[in-house]
């Protein structure tokens, strides 16, 4: 067996100076652990935070809410607050893996969860995000599930999560505490990286930096949608996904928060999306032109061509169907 | 001893004579309740004497080429590890198919990505992974064949070498060409994997040089025969215990890797080895369902009428295997036309061979002919099932003889009638909710029919316990279940006072479970054996057969009713049954029949299908448990929609490999994925097929289910796909345009 070191934080600032130098944290592990059977990870040491207290979800004093990192996906999901004012992510909550998954995989860890690109998963392939400069097997090959925005000549991986493409759609910032006591709080856009000619880093997190919560801002007006396709009725990565949350007054939209899953390495959010939006009124005209922002420079591998029309027809769907304007 | 050997039909069945009302109950599997706790030993559980080792096969990283050697130093020096073995010739480099005499042994080349080059053994399942990851091989690679595209064309005619040889009928060419209506229509499907839920698994312990091999495989007296032919042992040397088995699929039929490697390890470090291979190891150490390509030709007359129908394949295998998917085997008889050709081609790729995956031939064979009969129905304005009803052959065409039994025509019009057929509309694109197109659409299904030798030893022990013993095997089926029930309805015994004991290559050889045709050998044997001990009973009681009746553990004639455990104080009754295929096979076309309907529900937006409901209808001869009977129908049907619409084991051309190779991207049905699947076996008693009158039921489902998805998604859409699976983006692209 590959031997590596284990020890359990009792606390925040405990679990991250044990995990200076070299330190992975583990949550639920059902990413982790997979991986490090693989041996696609391979940590030297093994830092269990899966015990520490922030597995609470509170109300913030501006009306938002306070999500620890080790609230599982099914607690997260069946919240009350959450079902009643975050709906967007009660559902894709609900859309990702399957219940078992649910109840261990933990908020921090969903957030962090790796691509599943078949060449990042079998250690005898090419692949520049696990082995830097060895290629990217997906580029020339099976590439079903891979990016069609914001890709590079260097990996053309997508980010598998649900839970963070409604997050990334309610503006979610994220918390973390770092070795030497100190904290910040990072937006949930400028977490992840594209990945250019360093797939292998995905987010800005130093190594030993521990996420200790997400933070929801107030919940932005207007009707939730988290819809997901995929290659079956349920347990399956989303081939294309939408959190959509729009509102609508007086027949014009007044404001449209759009993410993206399956499209990207990161998910996907275009501001100048959401712009052509607001101030139109929902129908077929409004809907055309914004996926087509979306889709601007949009581009396909062979395997994954077909994402471009589904992405353009799902977003307008999920348009329709929250927005109206269906003629 | 009885010997039967079926050369005329049966006449009257043990089973008709039989009245302790057992036979054909909906009994709950014999074993269920020990299995759902947990209690029984799959392969890898076996408790064995002796301190356990585990190992872990060492696989190929490149699909195609030479090994110039392997460098074991640092693996074998990391922790726990007891052995590196990468120098016995005895190494096998891949599965054993049902038909081989031994595994294809010697690791100084590669014939496909993924084969076993070695193994392991450590202390620890994690000590050998890791240890067998860190194993140098240094390979010289050749120029492999993995391209499919670039392979067909150069496919070569298979004549008589396959199990269907190549037969035409008439002239299909000149028919084609003067036909009022034709269809020359190609099909494809791709490679699949059985992905067993159970793994491969093996467990080997030698006493001095006699070897035992817990492991999970259909054939027990089969694998024994491979394994020491692979070994190089006396016949008497090996045995072969398999009880309980978690789904085979055929993938099991032959003999896995981890026998061999188990034992060669086992041997080596003189300590008892256990061996699973990884799920992503599987997809590539097991062989796999080949690609298809079927070329379908029909044509009518301006009635309707058949007047060619052929089916002319293309299939793929790896360099030196014998089997080549026999496409066309279900398609032969199943309809009428008099110009007729089914001929197959093979071409080679280099990646794991291919060999039986439930239904070999029909699986996907009744795709291509039933997608096709959907079409040419469509072209004639006729309805499918009155266009199949016209069609309906008297007999076997293209082999010229009768059908034993044959009620496809009955399965038609009652799935009809249960399905509400009449609700299909003629056209695509008719009905609508929502952003949900729905349709409606159904094929037949057929599963040839056999029988193989088989024997079972029963025993009526003091006390009155019935015991049996062959080397069938239960994978999962309900096997010990329904030998209970034949024993215990012929003898008069409750099914509690009956124990089966199955999977030992010590008991009389079975065939084992393989192409559906476990229950009918093996049961046959069993009742043969039965009836036998109803003689010899007879005879204990001072009367003749016809006289005696057997019921609740009594024997009673005239007015006497004695307990059997008396009949037995003094001497146990011990018999033997022995079936034997005969004359009936060649005489006569035996085959299960049946007819699949379904709805679905196809998305305007993304092209996404939902299966909403599904009818089957079946005529399978007798049925011995109404339960597990229909626990085989409705798993092929499932396997039979994700076959329709998401299984596909993708092979990369650039390296040979499956790249989908685990469970979260080789996908299957999950329960969203199916709805109620209402299922019915019509009244049938075959007295061509076996002393039972059955026939095989467990390949039936999954024959036809995939086509019938297709009609419907196409009466749903107005979109035919010709590329199974029917993946959203392959609907997507025939969708009206942004129909949102
Ligand atoms: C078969 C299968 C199907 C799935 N399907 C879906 C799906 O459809 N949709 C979907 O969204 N997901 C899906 N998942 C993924 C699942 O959601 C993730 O595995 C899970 O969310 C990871 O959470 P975890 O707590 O188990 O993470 P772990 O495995 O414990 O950790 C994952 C990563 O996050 C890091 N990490 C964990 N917590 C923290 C923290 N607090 N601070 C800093 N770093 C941290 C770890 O070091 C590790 O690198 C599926 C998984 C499987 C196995
Ligand atoms: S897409 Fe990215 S993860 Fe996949 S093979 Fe290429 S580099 Fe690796």
């Amino acid at each position: 067996m590959r031997e590596f070191q284990f020890a359990r934080a009792a606390d925040p600032a405990g679990a991250c100076s044990a995990a200076a130098g070299a330190g992975r944290f583990i949550a639920g592990g059902t990413n982790l652990l997979d991986l490090m059977k693989l041996e696609i990870e391979r940590p030297e040491k093994l830092v269990d935070i899966s015990r520490l207290p922030l597995d609470e979800v509170e109300e913030t004093p501006e009306g938002g809410l306070r999500i620890g990192a080790l609230v599982p996906n099914a607690d997260l999901a069946a919240h009350a607050a959450v079902r009643m004012r975050y709906p967007v992510l009660s559902r894709a909550l609900l859309a990702g893996a399957s219940g078992q998954l649910r109840n261990k995989a933990s908020t921090g860890g969903n957030l962090l969860q790796r691509t599943r690109c078949y060449y990042f998963y079998d250690t005898a392939m090419p692949c520049n995000k696990r082995d830097p400069g060895s290629g990217c097997g997906a580029i020339g090959g099976f590439n079903r599930i891979h990016a069609i925005l914001g890709a590079s000549d260097k990996c053309i991986a997508t980010h598998p999560s649900d839970m963070a493409v409604a997050m990334r759609a309610l503006d979610a910032q994220v918390e973390t505490l770092k070795g030497d006591g100190s904290t910040r709080s990072i937006a949930i856009s400028e977490l992840y990286r594209l990945p250019g000619d360093t797939p292998e880093i995905e987010n800005v997190l130093e190594q030993g930096e521990l996420i200790t919560h997400v933070v929801l801002p107030p919940p932005p007006p207007g009707r939730h949608a988290y819809r997901k396709v995929r290659d079956r009725a349920s347990y399956a990565f989303a081939l294309v996904s939408v959190a959509a949350i729009v509102a609508v007054e007086d027949g014009r939209i007044t404001s449209a928060r759009l993410a993206f899953g399956g499209l990207a390495h990161m998910p996907w959010r275009d501001p100048a999306v959401e712009d052509l939006l607001v101030g139109q009124a929902p129908g077929e005209e409004a809907f055309r032109r914004a996926a087509d922002k979306l889709l601007e420079n949009a581009r396909g591998y062979g395997g994954n061509d077909f994402k471009i029309p589904l992405a353009r027809r799902t977003l307008m769907a999920t348009l329709h169907d929250i927005a109206g304007g269906r003629a | 001893m009885s010997e039967y050997k079926m050369d005329q039909p049966v006449g009257a069945s043990p089973l008709d004579r039989g009245v302790q009302g057992i036979i054909g109950e909906p009994l709950n599997r014999v074993e269920g309740r020990r299995k759902v706790a947990g209690d029984v030993p799959y392969a890898a559980d076996h408790k064995v004497e002796g301190k356990l080792a585990v190992g872990v096969a060492i696989c190929s990283t490149i699909g195609f080429g030479r090994v110039k050697g392997f460098d074991t130093s640092k693996a074998e020096a990391m922790p726990g590890v007891l052995a590196a073995i990468v120098d016995d010739p005895r190494i096998p480099r891949e599965t054993a198919g049902f038909s081989d005499e031994k595994l294809v042994t010697g690791n100084d080349r590669v014939d496909s990505y993924g084969q076993s080059l070695g193994v392991v053994v450590a202390e620890t399942f994690e000590q050998a992974r890791a240890a067998a990851n860190a194993v140098k091989v240094e390979y010289d690679p050749g120029e492999g064949r993995f391209d499919a595209g670039a392979g067909r064309g150069g496919a070569r005619p298979l004549g008589d070498e396959g199990m269907v040889p190549d037969t035409t009928v008439g002239d299909i060419d000149a028919a084609m060409a003067s036909a009022p209506h034709t269809l020359d229509r190609t099909y494809e499907t791709p490679s699949h994997a059985h992905a067993a839920m159970e793994p491969h698994a093996a467990i080997a312990v030698w006493e001095g040089d006699s070897l035992t091999v817990y492991t999970s495989i259909q054939i027990t007296s089969g694998a024994k025969k491979k394994l020491v032919n692979t070994l190089g042992l006396g016949s008497d040397k090996a045995r072969i215990v398999s009880p309980y088995i978690g789904g085979g699929f055929g993938g099991k039929g032959g003999l896995g890797t981890e026998c061999v490697l188990a034992a060669i390890a086992a041997k080596r470090i003189g300590r008892p080895v256990k061996l699973v291979i990884t799920r992503q190891q599987l997809f590539h150490l097991v062989y796999r369902r080949s690609d298809t390509v079927q070329r379908m030709r029909l044509a009518c007359d301006a009635d309707g009428r058949l007047t060619a129908f052929g089916q002319d394949s293309i299939v793929s295998q790896n360099d030196g295997r014998p089997f080549y998917e026999p496409v066309p085997l279900g398609s032969l008889a199943l309809y009428a036309g008099a110009n007729r050709s089914f001929t197959t081609k093979a071409y080679t790729l280099n990646i794991p061979h291919c060999g039986s995956v439930r239904a070999p031939g029909e699986a996907v064979g009744i795709l291509g002919v039933e997608c096709a009969m959907d079409e040419m129905a469509e072209q004639l304005g006729m309805d499918p099932v009155e266009f199949r009803k016209l069609n309906e052959p008297e007999k076997d065409l293209t082999r010229n003889r009768p059908f034993s039994e044959r009620q496809l025509v009955q399965c038609m019009e009652e799935g009809a009638r249960r399905f509400g057929w009449e609700r299909r509309n003629a056209k695509p694109l008719q009905e609508r909710e929502g952003e949900w197109w729905i349709g409606r659409g159904m094929a037949a299904a057929i599963r040839v029919n056999m029988l193989t030798n088989a024997q079972a030893r029963l025993r009526i022990e003091p006390g009155g316990k019935v015991v049996v013993e062959t080397d069938m095997t239960d994978i999962g089926t309900g096997s010990y279940t329904i030998l209970s029930q034949i024993a215990g309805e012929i003898l008069g015994m409750p099914i509690e006072s009956v124990e089966v004991r199955l999977g030992d290559s010590l008991f009389p050889a079975a065939f084992g479970s393989g192409g559906s045709m476990g229950a009918a050998s093996s049961g046959s044997a069993v009742a043969l054996a039965a009836e036998d001990a109803v003689a010899e009973l007879a005879a204990r009681m001072g009367t003749s057969v016809k006289d005696l009746t057997l019921k609740d553990g009594h024997a009673i004639a005239g007015n006497r009713r004695v307990p059997v455990g008396d009949l037995v104080a003094q001497k146990t009754i011990e018999t033997t049954g022995t079936i034997k295929p005969g004359a009936m096979a060649k005489q006569y076309d035996q085959a299960a029949y049946g007819a699949h309907f379904v709805e679905v529900a196809v998305s305007g937006v993304t092209g996404e299908t939902r299966i909403r409901k599904v009818t089957s209808v079946f005529a399978a001869g007798r049925i011995l448990n109404a339960k597990t009977a229909r626990s085989q129908a409705i798993g092929g049907i499932i396997w039979g929609i994700g076959e329709a619409l998401t299984e596909e084991a993708v092979t990369d051309p650039r390296y040979g490999n499956f790249a989908n190779n685990d469970l979260a991207e080789y996908h299957v049905p999950v329960h969203a994925d199916i709805p109620h699947l209402d299922v019915t076996f019509l009244p049938e008693l075959d007295d061509k097929t076996n002393p039972l009158k059955i026939k095989g039921i467990g390949e039936l489902g999954i024959a036809g289910i995939g086509a019938a998805v297709n009609n419907a998604i196409y009466n749903a859409t107005g979109v035919r796909v010709y590329e199974f699976p029917i993946t959203l983006d392959k609907v997507l692209a025939g969708l009206p345009a942004e129909a949102a």
